[in-house]
């Protein structure tokens, strides 16, 4: 056959090639198919691992317990015994190494998440004591006349 | 004509097979064998949420963001919560300002570009939150439409995205019947919820489950029978969301209504 045919040939022949070549190259090892199937399973199984190794930086309750037992026992016997530390004190991370203090949030902003009245029938929140913020001591915070760990005390001095 | 020895030949050869149990002629399913190895001790994460019992305080919300480095003040959440209020007139009203980061703290209903509606006490019919989250489904079509392999689903049935494979493509993202997924603002990639995938593979509870002064929201083994949240689902009138796409959605609601959407 004539030469002008063959020409087009090659240069595909040679695409196809480095399109194998790079593939190869760059398309990394444990990627494919893995326990879900072709469809909802085709990726690179070294992912998994990546999130595995996320951080973590909520620490629940029951980290804070093991140093501060005073204040949990203090907070499990009052009405606030729900609420978890961290929801006011922050992410506990590597606490108390890193951050050797956390920032504890103590604004209105805070409370007002669940105690501004709504009158909700058929959800939990018509349950819980609620003032409205807008006539209920504005602009004052909460913690100067009640005490967070024991919302029946009045707050520390 | 068949002689002597050609006989005998044939005849081992019949025996032979016949002695062979149909058993070794079965196509054995590797995933079978795998689930035998393990001693039933699978794992398959579901998500049980109970909208009685929330309150719209958006801790989940806070958490969230904060455990999994979504940019706080950017618009996006990989969970959120929706406050609807049903008036007396038949109206539904459905709000989440900020995903609900910092609650609802007011009547007022945000109808969004800073405009706000508000509804008399007396008009209300019914007021409830719904908290949202990726429902990782069963049948996930935001895994279907990646055309590079960049999102999955791990074989204990969290829907994942890897982050040095995704394209930015944005198909998951509209292929999602629930509108879970949206770019990452610092990455740039398609996000979503992984119900904190590194947390629950150690044996913690996801953020926002943690955060959730009200039990509210459960994570558990559905493949575990005596797992809280398997007995809940298997006994109580659990319902799930937009079922009629098919996706089988592993997050259960308990309290639904025909108003959330």
């Amino acid at each position: 056959m004539r030469n002008h045919v063959w020409r087009p040939l090659y240069v595909v022949l040679f695409i196809v090639a480095v399109v194998l070549l790079v593939r190869k190259v760059y398309v990394p090892k444990d990627f494919g198919i893995q326990d879900r199937g072709y469809m909802y399973g085709f990726h690179r199984l070294g992912s998994e691992a990546d999130w595995k190794a996320f951080p973590v930086k909520y620490r629940s309750t029951e980290y804070c317990r093991d140093c501060h037992s005073d204040k949990y026992n203090e907070l499990k016997q009052s009405p606030h015994a729900v609420i978890p530390c961290e929801d006011c004190h922050g992410p506990a991370m590597n606490h108390p190494d890193d951050p050797p203090t956390l920032t504890i949030d103590r604004s209105r902003k805070l409370c007002i998440r669940c105690h501004a009245r709504l009158p909700y029938p058929g959800s939990g929140r018509a349950n819980i004591p609620g003032i409205d913020p807008e006539t209920h001591n504005p602009g004052a915070e909460c913690v100067l006349c009640h005490y967070p760990h024991d919302p029946r005390r009045e707050a520390k001095k | 004509m068949m002689n002597r020895r050609d006989f005998c030949k044939k005849s081992v050869l019949l025996f032979g097979t016949l002695a062979v149990p149909l058993a070794a002629f079965e196509l054995f399913d590797p995933t079978s064998l795998l689930a035998e190895k393990n001693d039933g001790k699978e794992v398959r994460w579901g998500f049980l949420v109970d909208t009685e019992k929330c309150v719209g305080c958006g801790f989940c919300v806070k958490a969230c963001k904060i455990e999994n480095e979504v940019p706080y003040n950017a618009d996006v959440s990989r969970t959120w919560v929706e406050r609807y209020v049903v008036t007396k007139d038949g109206k539904t009203h459905i709000d989440s300002p900020k995903a609900a980061r910092d609650g609802f703290t007011t009547e007022k209903i945000a109808l969004g570009e800073g405009k706000f509606l508000d509804i008399k006490p007396d008009d209300i019919a019914k007021g409830f939150f719904v908290p949202k989250l990726c429902n990782q489904c069963d049948n996930p079509p935001c895994v279907q439409v990646c055309p590079v392999g960049a999102t999955y689903q791990t074989k204990d049935g969290v829907v994942l995205v890897d982050r040095t494979w995704c394209i930015g493509c944005g198909y998951c993202i509209m292929g999602c019947p629930y509108g879970v997924r949206f770019f990452h603002p610092v990455y740039h990639v398609a996000e979503k919820c992984t119900f904190c995938y590194h947390r629950i593979t150690k044996g913690m509870k996801t953020a926002c489950v943690n955060a959730c002064p009200f039990g509210a929201r459960q994570i558990g083994n559905l493949k575990d029978p005596d797992d809280p949240v398997t007995r809940t689902i298997m006994t109580e009138r659990v319902n799930i969301l937009k079922e009629e796409y098919g996706t089988k959605p592993q997050v259960f609601y308990l309290g639904l209504t025909k108003e959330v959407r």
